[in-house]
């Protein structure tokens, strides 16, 4: 860096600080705070960018700037002179590499304003990373290389940029040191830009040109563009508009997090709010349930609170007691959110497996987590050239439009009214990893009308009359393992004490019902939904269900788990080892699978996932059937 | 709802306090076992506080563990104890017995004596007693590792982080879910910077070691930092004795490893008006992160906090 004293910013240290600490404690106090992100493709400077701005707001300190020169020199992409990345990319793969690889938060402040930027990866690889960043900021840069103008990736980030809501867009087209700082080359890059932005949505950004490395426009206005008017990228950042109170101004909204219990005397119910203003006095409503209550108090450590805004996280008293829980969303009474178990969303998929339409994963909105299903997609979108393209499923960082169905309705509301409401993360049941995330547009029709008609005769009458409990005996194995012959013994036994049972196997569902499906992944995956909603009006109607199917997918067993009431799921693992159940090979499947002439046969070519907790586990080389049916009964009928 | 000339513009603090409060509540209300990791600086000091806050009027539903190393500064046990007491929480000393028994220390055992006392003593006192999520102090503006690092980090049953397989964290939605064995450290200060504790500690009076205050203490040099000498423990050189100085600490760990600053500042504001204007990180002041450009990383991989 040749020129790096000449370019000192004009950010000095505040003088008020040596003068007057109180005084600047106090301003410093009421400074409003702006996220940002950088974006972009890859090596057109964020990191770079990044760096100078913390270097030019005097947020390096000397150990720290004697690192980076050392740093630099070692494993920096610019020879002798200072890399700025290398003060953003903190990890050593990063440093190696030269690039990105995670978002990483760096914080620095002006008079007026305190910011947090996360400076995002440009591979196509981390875009998930990307949208981590994305997520939170209230403005987004997006860099351009002035050499290679508007890329594929410029495109992706501006993409989602635009559907994470975030509506200040700043286009800062850099490295124009590399291009003899021209004009026209500056301009012909914004008109290209701008064309791209209209035809996605974006109203509005502000372009400008810039030096990263150089510093040129950054905080100080560059000598080498005298044609360009406009702001420095600081000056910009430090006076553009945020429309902080937005959500205050609409109707009151509070997910429910947690239960505040700590007596019999008190019972609170705290949370963030998502939208609005809260007073006491106020009429709630608590959804889904629509429960009505009036706010008796706003409870903090530091006194009870006359009025508490969005982005606030507090705790609320009822005048009456009612049933409300975390999950819940509190609402003023006359202007509740609305509440479905079906939707459109955008999703962006994020992880290496791709979607799996039809199968069970949680879907974390607000506070609730449920277990949804995703229908395969309506569309995928090219980000390149936004055209809808017909799509079996998403792959790692697809975007694509799709219906999805929760297992219970949920209050929401759209994401383009309520981040909070309207945004959700998709979760692999197995893996436990964040695979998706995604954005309501609205419930479809049919579950806002489909209403469930509140039957005369209940569930519980249903099984008074027959003096038991309904239940779900889940038995899941290996195709030989035993499955049905306890199945059977079991029944009978359970006959024999006058319970009224009813057996579900593969041969009275796969004959009928479900004929229409074969063995594919999808097609065992609908076998099983079905067997489980049957099992589910079956124990409505007060029986005790016993189902015998190989149900090799711990998702699947764990949705239908879910479908049922708490407690009434009993999953029964045959527990046989795959080379005694090959031994036995009753039917002769496990010989055709062997040879190649049966495909997809569980423990051959398609994987078992054994129960991790089932209710019950029966070794079946340790036992008898007779044995194990007996153990069964004692185990629910004790 | 409220006309739009009627809103209330909160100020970035009270933003960042409501967004650690939501994040505290997240962890209660989605893991089994959570504990608060306890080191009785200016960090823990302002969790603490949060969390006091977020549960209020409950007490914090979880206890908190300090993992001791013996060498703390006694201003630092006295303290500990003084705030378990007023929180009503309960307290978890953990020392490593093995470091117990191998008499374990800075000066004869130079990087083990972190290894030992504070990786290990806290991947075993978090395997004793089960816990499966720990609240951590560490900000996203100490050091570039940790800008790196999500507010719920995952480590794997041997505590392993893996900087390069993060989940993603969008809005406020936290995935709380692991598999057994796997834990989360949680940190919910991550978006606060150094000045932003320091004020909120002066605004909400929250009590902290006298040690970040300046005054006349027992000191002596060491590898370029200035050391206070705290008990007898300390080898001076034959015929050593220390010198007083007027000194305070930005940060503070086992006495023998914390460098301090010589410094006039008695009150808050003055600590505040003397770290606006130095020229140097906090970090500085520690020995640890010296060793090598990435060893923060590497020793957060490894199970270090
Ligand atoms: N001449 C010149 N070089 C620049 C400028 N900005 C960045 N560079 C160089 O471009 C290279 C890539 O910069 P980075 O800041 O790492 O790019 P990035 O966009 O963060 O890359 P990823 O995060 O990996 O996508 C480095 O060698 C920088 O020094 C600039 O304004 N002018
Ligand atoms: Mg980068």
């Amino acid at each position: 860096m040749t020129d790096m004293k000449a370019q000192e910013s004009s950010y000095k240290t505040d003088e008020l600080i040596a003068r007057d600490i109180d005084a600047y404690l106090l301003k410093h106090q009421h400074k409003s705070l702006l996220r940002f992100i950088t974006c972009g493709s890859v090596d057109d400077g964020k990191s770079t960018l990044i760096g100078r701005l913390l270097y030019d707001s005097k947020m390096i300190f000397e150990d720290q700037l004697a690192a980076l020169e050392a740093d630099s020199k070692r494993v920096g992409t610019q020879g002798q002179n200072i890399d700025f990345a290398l003060l953003v990319d903190g990890l050593a793969a990063e440093r190696e590499q030269g690039i990105t690889i995670d978002v990483a938060y760096r914080f620095f402040s002006t008079e007026n304003r305190k910011f947090i930027v996360a400076d995002t990866p440009g591979h196509e690889q981390y875009t998930r990373n990307m949208i981590t960043g994305a997520s939170t900021a209230d403005l987004a840069v997006i860099l351009i290389d002035a050499r290679k103008g508007v890329l594929t990736q410029t495109r992706r980030h501006s993409y989602l940029v635009n559907l994470i809501g975030i509506r200040n867009v700043v286009l800062a087209v850099n490295k124009m040191d590399l291009v003899g700082y021209d004009q026209d080359k500056y301009e012909e890059i914004v008109a290209d830009y701008a064309k791209f932005a209209e035809s996605i949505g974006i109203k509005a950004f502000t372009p400008m040109p810039i030096s990263g490395f150089m510093g040129d426009n950054i905080t100080t206005k560059s000598a080498n563009m005298p044609w360009y008017q406009g702001p420095t990228l600081m000056a910009h950042l430090e006076t553009v508009e945020l429309d902080v109170a937005a959500d205050q101004v609409r109707p009151f909204r509070m997910p429910v997090q947690w239960v505040n219990r700590p007596n019999l005397d008190f019972r609170g119910f705290s949370g963030l709010i998502a939208s609005g203003v809260v007073k006491p006095g106020d009429a709630v409503r608590v959804l889904p349930s629509g429960k009505t209550s009036t706010v008796t108090r706003i409870v903090t450590l530091d006194g009870d609170l006359q009025q508490a805004v969005a982005g606030q996280s507090i705790t609320l008293c009822f005048a009456d007691e009612i049933d409300c829980s975390r999950g819940d969303v509190i609402t003023l009474a006359d202007a509740p959110v609305q509440v479905a178990d079906q939707f459109e969303a955008t999703i962006v998929w994020m992880a290496d497996e791709a979607l799996t339409p039809g199968r069970a994963y949680w879907l974390k909105i607000g506070t609730q987590t449920v277990s949804a299903s995703i229908h395969a997609p309506k569309y995928q979108v090219n980000v390149n050239t936004l055209e809808h393209m017909a799509a079996k499923t998403l792959e790692l960082n697809a975007i694509g439009v799709t219906n999805i169905a929760t297992d219970r309705p949920i209050p929401f509301e759209a994401y383009e009214q309520n981040r909070t409401l309207g945004g959700f993360i998709v979760i692999d049941k197995m893996t436990n990893a964040t695979v998706g995330a995604g954005m309501i547009h609205f419930a479809l029709r049919r579950s806002q009308n489909v209403h469930w008609q509140a039957l005369d005769t209940s569930r519980e009458t249903h099984a008074n009359l027959k003096n038991q409990k309904p239940a779900v005996l889940w038995f899941t194995g290996l195709s030989g393992a035993g499955k049905s012959t306890i199945a059977n013994l079991v029944e009978k036994k359970l006959v024999r004490m006058n319970r009224h049972t009813f057996l579900l196997d593969g041969d009275n569902v796969r004959h009928g019902l479900n004929k229409d499906l074969g063995f594919t992944e999808a097609d065992r995956i609908e076998n099983i939904r079905r067997v489980g909603e049957v099992a589910k009006l079956m124990t409505d109607a007060g029986l005790i269900v016993i189902t015998a199917f190989i149900s090799p997918f711990r998702s699947e067993r764990e949705m239908v788990r879910q479908m049922m009431q708490p407690g009434e799921f009993v999953e029964i693992f045959i527990d046989t080892k795959l080379a005694d159940a090959e031994a036995r090979d009753v039917k002769g499947l496990y010989k055709k699978a062997r040879a190649g002439e049966l495909k997809n046969f569980t423990g051959i070519d398609s994987p078992y996932e054994a129960p991790e907790n089932p209710e019950i586990q029966i070794d079946t080389s340790k036992i008898t059937p007779e044995q194990a049916a007996d153990l069964i009964i004692e185990r629910l009928i004790p | 709802m409220v006309a739009a000339d009627e809103t209330v513009k909160l100020t970035h603090l009270q933003r960042l306090e409501a967004e650690s409060i939501h994040i505290m509540r997240e962890v209660v209300a989605e893991t089994e076992k959570p504990v608060m990791l306890y080191s009785v600086g200016k960090d823990s000091a302002v969790m603490l506080h949060l969390a006091r806050k977020a549960f209020y009027p409950s007490p914090p539903p979880f206890p908190l563990l300090h993992v001791d190393t013996t060498w703390k500064f006694k201003a630092m046990y006295e303290l500990r104890d003084r705030m378990a007491r007023e929180s009503g929480m309960e307290l978890i000393v953990y020392q490593n017995p093995e470091a117990v028994a191998k008499g374990i220390n800075p000066f004869d055992h130079g990087a083990l004596h972190t290894d030992m006392w504070k990786t290990e003593g806290l991947k075993q006192a978090l395997d004793k007693y089960g816990f499966d999520a720990a609240f951590g102090g560490a900000r996203r503006d100490e050091e570039k590792s940790r800008a790196k690092e999500r507010i719920f980090s995952f480590r794997s049953a041997n505590h392993r982080w893996d900087p390069k397989n993060q989940r993603p964290e969008l809005w406020n939605l936290y995935n709380a879910r692991k598999a057994k064995g796997e834990s989360i450290r949680v940190f919910p200060i991550s978006n606060w910077t150094e000045l932003d504790i320091w004020q909120y500690i002066h605004l909400e009076n929250i009590p902290i070691v006298p040690l970040y205050f300046a005054n006349e203490r027992p000191t002596v040099q060491r590898n370029g930092l200035t050391i206070m000498v705290d008990d007898d423990r300390f080898p001076l050189n034959p015929g050593e004795v220390p010198e007083m100085k007027s000194i305070r600490f930005r940060t503070l760990g086992c006495y023998p490893l914390t460098g301090a600053v010589e410094s006039y500042a008695k009150t808050l504001p003055e600590v505040i008006q003397e770290m606006l204007l130095t020229t140097t990180s906090e970090r500085q002041g520690r020995a640890i992160d010296h060793d090598q450009a990435a060893s923060m990383e590497k020793k957060k991989q490894e199970g270090y906090f």
